[in-house]
């Protein structure tokens, strides 16, 4: 079982239904999140291109955070997601600091706290709170090790990228170009 | 032309704009930790050596700074974490992976160590405020026995722990600026080096001011020629080290970083040093300290251009 996400860059129009969907879901504290929305310009005036995406913790297959964490609390679950323990966090900032894509932020609380692809909800078997509100439908959940699931699907059949792969963490969130 | 323009709907505290999670705490710890780990190197490697009639600073008076300084080191790293209470969670594993859990034990270890090598100079260091506790003299007559094996366990244990400063920063391949193999055995040499000062500054013997002078001289040059070669690394490496360089090259930092830390801290103190062996009359105070606040600025401009370094946007 491997976790992951795929996003269809060309559907998404930036909305922030998934931002909102995951603060209400999760009780992120106010001002901060756990999913973002970026947009992107590319090239020079006349031929400029828009990218809208929604972005997150990848849930890395080489995970530095996990690997930095002095206590543990960082870890990563058999099907790929990467949790935090708040009461074994001290808070010391050295995940936070190891990530390539600041997908992390010191809950108001004190813990570190970041995007566990809605774990709780995958329990009951439903799909992660952006992924289940997304208007435009830009966004699909599942398993990468079964190649007749969605995500295998779409990556076997559609040009995509991840973020920073030079960073080398093996990101497991997929963005259809 | 290409060009690129982004923007985030995003500004959660303390991540956005840039990084500021590890604050001026972080970066005293880091120079204190490397001041401990020079002084305790010195005292032991002159005891090892059998020197340690000759050089009583390097044994004696400068290693009452050892455990104020990892103490209020340890201290420093306390305040800069969020969720206090759980502190203790740290000592609950041993993770191999993160430098900073083996940092942590390290600390443990060496921490003690450092008061137990003050209380086994005891009753030489300050004579008039005798302890008449029959047990505290016996425990000072079995620390003395023990100095030697004390100073053999302090030589690797402060090594790593100099290491271990650098390390602590350069393991996060995540901020371009830190990511360098070289940060380890830099703030090595710099917190030696610091050591070495903090030695001169207590020494009361031209002999000893001398002899540590030289051996100041000899790491100053080593850790100017560890800061080339880690600019030049970064100079050859990938657009996201080649930025981060320029925070030091022409960036943000520069004034810092050329003005206080290798001008004011490396190269004045220097040719200072050398003055003084040749034999002029330079009060050594001047240098030594250059170069302990040249060794603090430089912890600090590293944690904060560090943080502004990053792969994304
Ligand atoms: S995106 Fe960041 S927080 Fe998430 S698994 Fe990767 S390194 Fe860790
Ligand atoms: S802040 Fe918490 S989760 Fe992050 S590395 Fe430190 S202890 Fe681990």
């Amino acid at each position: 079982m491997r976790y992951a996400m795929v996003i269809d860059t060309l559907k998404c129009v930036g909305c922030s239904d998934c931002v909102v969907a995951c603060q209400t879901e999760n009780d992120v504290p106010v001002g901060y999140c756990r999913d973002w929305i970026t947009e992107t310009v590319n090239g020079a005036y006349p031929s400029i291109e828009l990218e809208l995406k929604s972005e997150r913790c990848n849930h890395c297959d080489n995970a530095p955070c996990v690997r930095c964490c002095p206590t543990g609390a960082s870890h990563q679950l058999d099907n790929g997601i990467v949790l935090v323990t708040g009461d074994e966090c001290i808070g010391c900032g050295a995940c936070i600091e190891s990530c390539p894509y600041d997908a992390r932020y010191q809950h108001p609380d004190g813990y570190v706290d970041k995007c566990t692809f809605c774990h709780h909800r995958l329990e009951k078997g439903q799909l992660p709170a952006c992924v289940s509100v997304c208007p435009t439908k830009c966004m699909y959940f599942g398993d990468l090790d079964n190649p007749n699931s969605e995500v295998s699907q779409l990556l076997k059949n559609r040009k995509y990228k991840t973020l920073a792969p030079e960073a080398g963490t093996k990101p497991q969130v997929y963005y259809l170009i | 032309m290409q060009e690129e323009l982004f923007t985030s709907g995003r500004n959660i505290p303390h991540i956005d704009p840039s990084l500021e999670i590890w604050h001026w705490p972080i970066s005293v710890y880091l120079f204190l930790g490397g001041l401990a780990a020079g002084l305790l190197f010195f005292a032991g490697i002159v005891t090892v050596l059998g020197k340690d009639k000759e050089y009583p600073a390097a044994v004696k008076f400068a290693s009452i700074v050892s455990p104020i300084a990892l103490t209020l080191g340890l201290l420093a790293l306390f305040y800069d974490l969020t969720h206090k209470l759980y502190f203790w969670r740290l000592y609950t594993t041993i993770r191999i992976e993160s430098p900073m859990s083996w940092g942590a034990w390290v600390l443990l270890i060496i921490t003690p160590i450092s008061f137990l090598w003050v209380i086994s100079y005891y009753s030489e260091l300050f004579p008039k405020w005798k302890l008449n506790f029959k047990f505290f003299d016996d425990f000072e007559n079995f620390l003395k026995k023990q100095r030697k094996n004390m100073a053999i366990a302090l030589i690797p244990l402060s090594i790593i722990l100099g290491v271990y400063t650098g390390i602590l920063l350069s393991a996060f391949n995540a901020r371009p600026l830190w990511n360098n193999a070289i940060l380890g055995p830099l703030f090595l040499t710099s917190g030696l080096s610091t050591g070495a000062a903090t030695i001169i500054l207590l020494a009361k013997s031209k002999k000893e001011r001398h002899l540590f002078s030289k051996i100041d001289l000899a790491l100053i040059v080593l850790e100017l020629g560890l800061i080339v070669h880690m600019l030049m690394g970064m100079y050859a490496g990938s657009e996201v080290q080649l930025e981060a360089m320029q925070l030091l090259v022409g960036g943000e930092f520069t004034l810092m970083f050329f003005g206080f830390v290798i001008i004011l801290g490396l190269i004045i103190p220097a040719i200072l040093e050398l003055t003084e062996i040749i034999g002029y009359k330079v009060p050594v105070a001047i240098p030594a300290i250059l170069i302990l606040i040249g060794g603090l600025v430089f912890r600090f401009v590293m944690v904060e251009a560090g943080q502004i370094t990053r792969y994304l946007y």
